[in-house]
């Protein structure tokens, strides 16, 4: 197949939701027989952009070219009809039937009305041996594995002969083992003269399989790489964004460090998918210093909050806050140890159908002055919020108001006046201003070093480098379940972090 | 026309067409509360059938074979009996979904074949009354009989014990640290153990609540109506106690009125096919409209 022939030209792409400019004037293109890669932080805009190629959302402005002709694709239907495929993080598929079933599901064949289950049985053999895709075609999909049913979504799109194959953050589900036979898959591919298009956010995947690389950040392209000639080093300070800004900093009112708040010994713990995530940390943090937790989104930074928390068993090691032994305690018990989480999603703190007095007095409901031998005590729960709402400036009509109500920042305030107005010697920040605006984002900054400053401990887990660097008095990286490195933030630049975020240590 | 005419006059056109829809509406209630306690857990108990047999049948040995107690003694012990049974019954598959997280659909199902057939045992084996030729239980001593409060009606004291039981459970949810928590998990489990709520232990206090309640259904029939256990004592009050629930809005007050209705419109059945000679099953093709419908509205709201 020859080389440069550019297949998919996207030109001048802007997509808003809303508020969110997801995509800024992007233009893309993708040559025959190339792997490219997108390359981009969480939120950066790969998907909103292959999203509009494969014809689930409308630009708003914009044209896309396949085989220089320009097209108007509206629906998936359409993307198919010119070899456009696409797999997304999130299957399509109907768990009861079989894989067979799936891939043929909506086709139309030779011997309508009825099904041909035996020429497609035939197609789909032939199609795996190709790909070196194994699956039993009459498996259900739901006795599959996440990688099997994987193998089944490239299926149907191979089955409907694209030549284009979109690929979103296909390893984000797979094991190591499984993900090289991915790979070994998408280099079949090339050979036989498909182009891929393979979304990550791991630089270490876009060093190793792709041809070509196209850095997203904040909706917009910041530079198209060929992957031979650039290093992991750049790729991650593109991806991260050179103009790290220090809006705020923490050097003002630098307290000594106090004891030690939170002790973590060995701590391992399993992911959902049942692999160990979380390998062996060990770390300190001390009261009155922000410790941070950097690293790219999926290499045990949920698990460990949530081992830490009690919201996840831990399988071996210590948890220790203030001297006091909370290994495997129960979320209750580690909370009245003085222990306050944020944790990554503001919606899994907040009930959105309570009002503010509830969800303010979540935690606590059960003790006085909330409630005595059972019963609440409506009025003071109401006091109680109304102060607590003027305190952290939450912005909202009245303390009666139903939480889901509010925008993210203030939802984000309300979780954090909760567990931080209770007496807390740690606080577990995880991710506090992701998906917020820059507004509550600076206020919620401060507040950190507000709370740093009144002596409280704090690990702060973010993908975010700018607020690490901002924030942070010791910087902790962490990659595929592993704490990389430590260092003091004098020490701490983008290029070192970034390296330590790949994997590879300096 | 006609025939709706003859539906409402049945229902409330007279002291004893009131008395007994009140009568029916009493089970519905008790075990419409029940339910309510559980959903707003989101704790799906579909076993209030099984939760009344299992107070039912507490009741009836308690109130058949302790003797020698005066009524101010014997009638509350009796009662409170049919709740503990109804909470026992309740606590198994609260249990099992706390603590080995086994679906609560399938247990709570099951086990209403369970207690009917143990209920069925009884009354053909242990608990027969020798005396009588079909198969029943001797009679409750009257000293464990729910008094009836109008005269030449049955409407006994249990649809007191049952409005009044509305109020409290209105005042559980709203006020109360585990209605608080009952809440709380049954709007948002993630958040709940977030905060700190002890989401197992509250399933569990959920569903003795919820099973209690139910159970208080069985007693009620067994001590203030039948004085006996007789085979199918609760012709499915505890699978309309479902339907009542949801039409209730999952709110005390609201099932006191769905109750009613549902009570009317079982009573009904047999006025308005005596007036318009509707058949009986059309009004159980209302009955099953109603159902579908409320449900179908319930379960969308709460997906979307
Ligand atoms: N359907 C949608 N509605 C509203 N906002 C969206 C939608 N899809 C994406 N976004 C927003 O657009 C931005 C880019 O999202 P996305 O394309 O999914 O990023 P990526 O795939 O790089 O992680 C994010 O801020 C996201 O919240
Ligand atoms: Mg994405």
């Amino acid at each position: 197949m020859q080389r440069d022939a550019v297949v998919v030209s996207m030109e001048g792409i802007t997509k808003s939701f809303g508020g969110t400019t997801a995509n800024d004037d992007i233009s893309f293109c993708l040559e025959a027989g190339e792997i490219h890669g997108l390359l981009g932080e969480n939120g950066a805009g790969k998907t909103t952009l292959m999203n509009i190629l494969y014809g689930l959302h409308r630009p708003d402005s914009g044209c896309i070219l396949v085989n220089q002709v320009e097209r108007n694709i509206t629906s998936p239907h359409e993307a198919i009809a010119l070899g456009i495929g696409m797999v997304h993080q999130h299957f399509m598929q109907v768990p009861t039937l079989t894989v067979l079933d799936n891939v043929i599901l909506g086709l139309r064949n030779a011997r309508e009305p009825l099904l041909d289950r035996e020429g497609a049985r035939q197609r789909l053999g032939e199609l795996s041996a190709t790909y070196q895709l194994d699956v039993d075609p009459e498996a259900y999909i739901w006795q599959l594995s996440v990688g099997d049913r994987q193998r089944v979504e490239i299926l149907k799109a191979l089955y409907r002969d694209v030549s284009i194959l979109i690929l979103d953050e296909p390893t984000s589900v797979l094991t190591p083992q499984e993900a090289e036979e991915l790979f070994a898959m998408i280099r079949v591919c090339v050979n036989r003269g498909m182009s891929v298009i393979f979304i990550t956010h791991k630089l270490e995947e876009a060093m190793s399989i792709t041809d070509r690389v196209t850095v997203l950040r904040d909706g917009r392209v910041v530079a198209t790489r060929v992957t031979s000639e650039t290093t992991k080093a750049e790729l991650a300070r593109l991806m991260v964004g050179r103009e790290v800004l220090f809006r705020l900093s923490n050097d003002a009112a630098r307290s000594p460090a106090g004891p030690v708040a939170l002790e973590v010994e060995r701590l391992r713990a399993i992911s959902d998918r049942g692999v160990l995530a979380v390998r062996d940390v060990s770390f300190q943090v001390h009261g009155g210093e922000i410790v941070g937790i950097a690293g790219v989104d999926g290499n045990g930074q949920t698990e460990l909050v949530q081992a830490l928390t009690g919201l996840r068993p831990v399988e071996s090691g210590r948890v220790v806050v203030d001297g006091v032994d909370l290994t495997n305690a129960a979320p209750q018990r580690i909370l009245r140890q003085g222990v306050g989480h944020i944790p990554e999603d503001f919606d899994d703190a907040l009930v959105g159908a309570f009002t503010l007095v509830e969800n303010l007095a979540l935690d606590l409901h059960y003790t006085p002055p909330f409630s005595r031998w059972g019963v609440l005590n409506r009025e003071v729960m109401r006091q109680s919020a109304q102060q607590v709402i003027a305190r952290y400036d939450v912005r909202t009509p009245h303390e009666r108001v139903k939480a889901r109500t509010l925008s993210g920042g203030n939802k984000q305030k309300v979780v954090i006046a909760r567990e931080t107005s209770r007496a807390i010697k740690l606080l577990i920040a995880a991710h506090p201003t992701r998906g917020l605006d820059i507004g509550a984002e600076e206020y919620i900054r401060g507040l950190l070093l507000e709370l740093r400053n009144a002596g409280i401990a704090i690990l702060l887990v973010s993908t975010k480098l700018d607020e690490i660097l901002s924030l942070c008095d010791r910087i902790l990286v962490i990659e595929k379940g592993r704490l990389m490195g430590e260092m003091a933030r004098s020490e701490a630049d983008i290029e070192k972090i970034g390296l330590l975020m790949a994997g590879t240590g300096a | 026309m006609q025939a709706y005419g003859a539906l409402v006059y049945s229902a409330f056109g007279s002291v004893n067409g009131f008395a007994e829809t009140m009568v029916k509406a009493c089970p519905l209630l008790l075990a419409g509360l029940g339910v309510t306690v559980a959903f707003r857990a989101r704790f799906w108990n579909i076993g209030a059938e099984g939760q009344i047999y299992a107070g039912g049948i507490m009741a009836a040995v308690v109130g058949i074979y302790i003797t020698g107690l005066p009524a101010v003694v014997h009638l509350p012990l009796t009662v409170l009996a049919g709740a503990v049974g109804g909470a026992l019954w309740g606590l198994v598959p609260g249990y099992l979904k706390a603590r080995l997280k086994v679906n609560e659909v399938i247990t709570t199902l099951m086990l209403n074949y369970v207690i009917i057939l143990l209920a069925g045992y009884l009354i053909h084996g242990p608990m027969r009354d020798r005396a009588s030729g079909i198969t029943i239980s001797p009679q409750l001593l009257q000293t464990a009989w729910l008094p009836t409060v109008i005269p030449r009606t049955r409407f006994h004291a249990g649809i007191l014990l049952a409005l009044a039981l509305a109020v409290v459970v209105y005042w559980l949810l709203e006020r109360t640290v585990l209605g608080f928590q009952i809440r709380t998990v049954g709007e948002n489990e993630r958040a709940a153990r977030v905060a700190g709520v002890r989401v197992g232990r509250t399933i569990i206090l959920t569903m003795i609540v919820s099973g209690a309640l139910a159970g208080l259904a069985g007693a009620a029939e067994v001590a203030g109506l039948q004085h006996r256990l007789v085979d199918e004592f609760s012709p499915g009050y505890g699978f309309l106690a479902v339907a009542v629930a949801l039409l209730g809005n999952l709110h005390p007050i609201g099932v006191v009125f769905a109750s009613v209705l549902f009570a009317a419109l079982l009573n009904g059945a047999d006025a308005m096919q005596r007036a318009a000679s509707v058949p009986v099953p059309v009004i159980f093709v209302i009955e099953g409209l109603v159902i579908v419908l409320v449900s179908a509205r319930f379960f969308r709201q709460r997906s979307g």
